[in-house]
């Protein structure tokens, strides 16, 4: 680990003006610094802000960035009015990591592509020109849609999967005081020829909140994740899918995924192929082709086009309710 | 000392008049206390005044050599005491007992191999600086792609040479039912909790090291041989060793990394690797190709059997992974064939992890043998019966004890394995496909040289002292039982001092060989006390009952503390292999029965329930038994299903040396598992009758998960681990 400076901000506003990298949980940059993966030069200690509260506000909520993952998992608004969020939550790392781990670090995860972690990898997102190891490597993990030819590696969350279903917004304060609400499918970036440049965030701009509209009403909510061990592992597929179906037909459809993309992936035609349609099985298939025309696997990742599919087809049966 | 090599049957008559009645018993651990509340100190959890802490320079290529290093920088960094480079006493790799890795050489023969060192005052000021040591190097092409290298046949490595009984090839052309099939197994990392550390000082030109190590004296005389020293200036100390795996068998490079920095300045000096340097500085089970052909009549009578597999070392080592040895005595069948042959490649050495041989060896045969069942038309079960063998079949040897077809019955009740569905893919839940599979364990039984010496105190307590080492396998625990029930004390008046190569040389835990061992010679030195007792009873040996402290004899009885006041009794015991344990086949033998959940949509699969029945000669304490096994079992369980360390052949890098990647079994992994035992005192194996018993759980088990999916999914695969990439092409549509 470098060397490198420390100060605890006493507020918001006192943070994004120190100038450093902001540590929260630290339950990702902590380990990326002893890898030197990450060598920030200053680390401003926001944990002790008054950002860890969740408040009902305009029929949604609205989740302090500081919110451990275990609280806004067992949060009772979140559980009855967003259960996808909740399980989205608990299927994430470890009780010990949710408890440590918070709502805006979550939003920030880095990838954990295997080049990424080794400084002695050519890897554009770590070292940008450098190169990119994964492409001509073993990429099992890595994305099918999105991606570029200086990066293919995945956001390896769950949180950000589901509050992109839920149409969140990230509410943050920038070092000349301006706030931002910055709509989530607007806040990550695909890799293009900048990987290592990974959100809209502008230097030192703090995330606060996130904000999460009313649930839309009557609609089924599901967080499915496929991995390769039952806990403690990163998805490799993983769909959140927030719908409603009246009179037989679907009104809402919101369906994002995990595991397949730098961003967690949201695709206005998959649920173009499902809003105004009977859920039936040709539906399903519609949606799922949508979703995959445009990916490509690298090898070792190929199954992940077959097992999204799949993976999709059922979360649609389940949330509509036909039998599987 | 009472020195009693197994010439013949032995069991210490003391040991079947004992009424203490410890041994076998689920006894808790003797320092659970001091290990639940952080009062045990591990290797790394020590710091003398004065300490300095090393990191380890690594090498970035895969092969070739150093041609310079430039200090300069990391010399000047805040806190670095010194690097050392080019020390011709530094070797390149591990060292055991068969073999001492190159030292002084400048030779790369892997990526991540140790090439320079830097001491500072902190352990982050170490490890900053260095990653500042300039290293250049003249790169030669590597060998990194197992598919690529070439097989050598005529090779000299490893301890098991080729079996060649019968004619192989005419017995499989006359064979009715032939199963030919090839499986293919990935590198497993040992993955200790604890990763390798030590503390090294010279106190003049005495050499102490406190580290985490399985086989101390091994050990000792390893570190001598680097160092170019005496062995009688080297101590090793390993009170407690926080899991080996194989893994702390040898004598890592950072061991005599930090005996030459404490000696360069004056000072003690700590290192623990971090896990990623685990993976290249740690050696690996290796990779394997595992050929299985399997030659049966109609009824399933086997008449030709072959295992023949490759394994992977680098040119700096010499061990080879034993592959069939546990297929040896496993089934009848007149033509034998048994080989291993070498493929030469520039990765990190391979070495002996859990169960050597018998943990994959075991996986591809009991995985054959479920295919031969189910072209035969045969129970799995039935079709073990029928090649259960009267002898050994390879050697003619006869079995010391051997109760696999007890195990197989045993197990089979408890389990249910009636309610099998005989039809592949028949049994859904949902979207869950359930099945149903089982498989032998096996596991070579060993006995070593070992030492003890029993001291019954003026007090009336009682001291056993030998350099075995305690892995969190229960050696403490089953020590004092041995003890207690020799003499008669209870647990809390015995002290138990291992883990100190000042002690009585000892087994060492590896090979599952301790427990017999030291246990056999602990017992040994207490029919010395007891002889001495009788004495001072004027009793025979054989007219004294010994139980919670207090000796009777025909019409008297004594405290101990009275018949030692003022006169301590002092003896040694020691065992050692002979004529009995050159005339007999032994192992531990086992059943592992599994039941799995395959997801039908994603192919996921998730273990629900694993039971097995040991026959491990006498079980020394129920609980630490069963805990090794069902880790064992554990580990079956991963190996099946997950843990997989990739290498990438453009480099000799690995892709996935850490926790993160490298899939262990986690918690939610692992379901409802039961063992049990079949106890029969093995008077060949040693004096107290125990078999191994750390090794046996990981064999066999991962076969009967794998069989399990096979009955869940009708879907056989030959490529471990069985993860849902591999089984998705096979499932139905959705």
């Amino acid at each position: 680990m470098k060397s490198f400076n420390y100060a605890r901000a006493d507020s918001p506003e006192a943070a994004v003006r120190a100038g450093g990298r902001f540590i929260a949980g630290g339950t990702n940059l902590l380990d990326l610094m002893k890898l030197q993966v990450e060598t920030p030069e200053k680390l401003v200690d926001i944990s002790r802000l008054d950002l860890n509260t969740v408040e009902e506000q305009d029929g949604g909520l609205l989740i302090g960035a500081l919110v451990p993952n275990s609280d806004l998992a067992a949060d009772p608004r979140v559980i009855a009015n967003y259960p996808v969020l909740s399980r989205a939550l608990l299927a994430g790392a470890s009780g010990q990591l949710r408890n440590k781990a918070t709502t805006g670090g979550n939003l920030l995860q880095r990838t954990r592509c295997y080049f990424f972690y080794d400084t002695h990898a050519a890897c554009n997102k770590r070292e940008p020109g450098s190169g990119c190891d994964a492409l001509g490597g073993f990429n099992r993990i890595h994305a099918i849609l999105g991606t570029s030819e200086h990066c293919i590696a995945t956001h390896p969350g769950d949180m950000p999967v589901a509050m992109r279903a839920l149409d969140a917004t990230v509410v943050t304060l920038k070092p000349d005081g301006d706030r931002r609400r910055i709509p989530l499918g607007d806040f990550y970036r695909l890799p293009g020829d900048t990987p290592h440049i990974e959100t809209v965030l502008e230097s030192g701009e703090l995330i606060t909140h996130v904000a999460l509209p009313a649930p839309p009403p009557g609609a089924r909510q599901l967080y499915r994740k496929v991995r390769d061990r039952a806990s403690y592992a990163f998805a490799l597929v993983s769909v959140a899918g927030v719908i409603a179906v009246e009179n037989g037909t679907i009104t809402h459809a919101a369906l994002a995924f995990g595991g397949l993309a730098h961003q967690p992936w949201r695709d206005p035609a998959v649920e173009g192929a499902l809003v105004g349609r009977a859920p039936e099985q040709a539906a399903f298939d519609a949606a799922a082709d949508a979703l995959l025309v445009g990916a490509r696997g690298f090898g070792h990742n190929d199954f992940k086009i077959p097992l999204a599919r799949r993976v999709l087809i059922t979360a649609l049966r389940d949330l509509t309710g036909e039998p599987a | 000392m009472n020195d009693l090599a197994m010439d013949a049957p032995y069991r210490p008559a003391a040991l079947d008049r004992a009424q203490q009645g410890l041994l076998g018993k689920p006894i808790d651990r003797y320092e659970a206390r001091e290990k639940v509340s952080g009062a045990a100190l591990y290797a790394f959890e020590q710091a003398p005044e004065n300490t300095a802490y090393l990191a380890v320079v690594q090498s970035s290529i895969g092969r070739g050599r150093v041609t310079r290093v430039d200090a300069i920088e990391a010399e000047a960094a805040p806190g670095v005491i010194a690097v050392i480079h080019g020390d011709p006493r530094m070797p390149t790799g591990e060292g055991n007992s068969r073999a001492m890795s190159a030292i002084g050489k400048d030779e790369v023969f892997h990526y991540g191999q140790g090439v320079a060192i830097v001491v500072a005052e902190t352990q982050e000021a170490a490890r900053a600086a260095a990653r500042l040591v300039q290293v250049s190097y003249e790169e030669t092409p590597g060998r990194f792609d197992a598919a690529e290298v070439e097989i050598q046949q005529d090779h000299k490595l490893g301890f098991l040479p080729p079996v060649n009984r019968g004619d192989l090839d005419t017995a499989l052309a006359a064979a009715e039912v032939v199963v030919d099939r090839t499986y293919t197994t990935p590198i497993h990392f040992p993955a200790a909790l604890e990763p390798h550390a030590t503390l090294a000082w010279w106190e003049g030109d005495k050499l102490t090291v406190r580290t985490s190590n399985q086989v101390i004296g091994g050990a000792k005389g390893t570190i001598a041989t680097a160092l170019g020293i005496d062995k009688d200036r080297v101590r090793v100390l390993a009170p407690y060793v926080g899991g080996g795996f194989g893994g702390k068998t040898g004598v890592g490079p950072e061991v005599i990394f930090a005996a030459i920095a404490a000696e360069k300045i004056g000072r003690p000096v700590k290192v623990a690797l971090t896990r990623r340097q685990t993976a290249y500085m740690v050696h690996h089970r290796s990779p394997t190709t595992q050929r299985l052909r399997l030659g049966a009549d109609h009824e399933g009578r086997i008449s030709a059997i072959a295992h023949e597999s490759v394994a992977y070392q680098n040119e700096d080592s010499a061990f080879l992974e034993p592959v069939p040895f546990g297929t040896l005595p496993l089934y009848a069948g007149e033509a034998r064939r048994f080989r291993t042959d070498l493929a030469r490649i520039d990765l990190p050495a391979t070495g002996a992890v859990r169960a050597p041989g018998e943990a994959i060896g075991t996986f591809a045969v009991e995985c054959a043998m479920d295919e031969l069942a189910e072209e035969l038309g045969l129970d799995p079960i039935e079709l073990r019966r029928r090649n259960e063998p009267a002898r050994d079949p390879t050697t003619g040897k006869r079995f010391s004890t051997r109760r696999l077809l007890d195990c197989y019955d045993n197990g089979a009740r408890r389990f249910g394995w009636d309610q099998r569905a005989a039809t592949p893919g028949s049994r859904r839940e949902g979207e869950w496909l359930i099945g149903m599979g089982m498989a032998a364990a096996l596991r070579g039984n060993f006995t070593v040289n070992a030492e003890a010496e029993v001291i019954l105190g003026d007090d009336g307590r009682a001291t056993v002292r030998t350099d075995m080492t305690d892995i969190g396998t229960g050696t403490y625990t089953i020590l004092a039982q041995t003890v207690g029930d020799m003499l008669g004390l209870p647990i809390a008046a015995i002290d138990v001092v291992i883990g100190d190569t000042d002690l009585p040389p000892s087994a060492g835990s590896g090979g599952s060989f301790g427990a017999g061992s030291a246990c056999a010679a602990a017992a040994l030195a207490c029919e010395d006390i007891l002889a001495e007792l009788g004495r001072r009873m004027n009793a025979a040996p054989e007219d004294m009952q010994l139980k919670d402290g207090v000796v009777t004899a025909t019409d008297r009885s004594s405290p101990l503390a009275d018949l030692v006041r003022g006169s301590p009794i002092s003896a040694k015991g020691k065992t050692s292999p002979g004529k009995e344990s050159q005339a007999t086949s032994q192992a531990s033998h086992g059943a592992q029965f599994a039941e799995v959940a395959v997801n039908a949509v994603t192919g996921e699969v998730r273990v629900r329930r694993m039971l097995g029945v040991f026959d491990i000669g006498r079980v020394l304490n129920e609980k630490t038994a069963k805990n090794q096994i069902i880790g064992g079992m554990v580990w079956g369980l991963a190996y099946a299903l997950t843990e997989d360390g990739i290498v990438d052949p453009r480099n000799g890098r690995f892709v996935n040396p850490d926790f993160g990647e490298y899939h262990v079994a986690v918690n939610a992994d692992v379901p409802q598992i039961e063992a049990y035992f079949i106890e029969e005192i093995d008077d060949s194996a040693n004096p107290v009758g125990a078999k191994g018993v750390g090794e046996l759980g990981i064999a066999g088990s991962g076969a009967a998960i794998v069989n399990a999916i096979y009955n869940a999914t009708g879907v056989r695969i030959y490529d471990m681990p069985v993860t849902l990439d591999k089984l998705l092409p096979h499932l139905p549509p959705v």
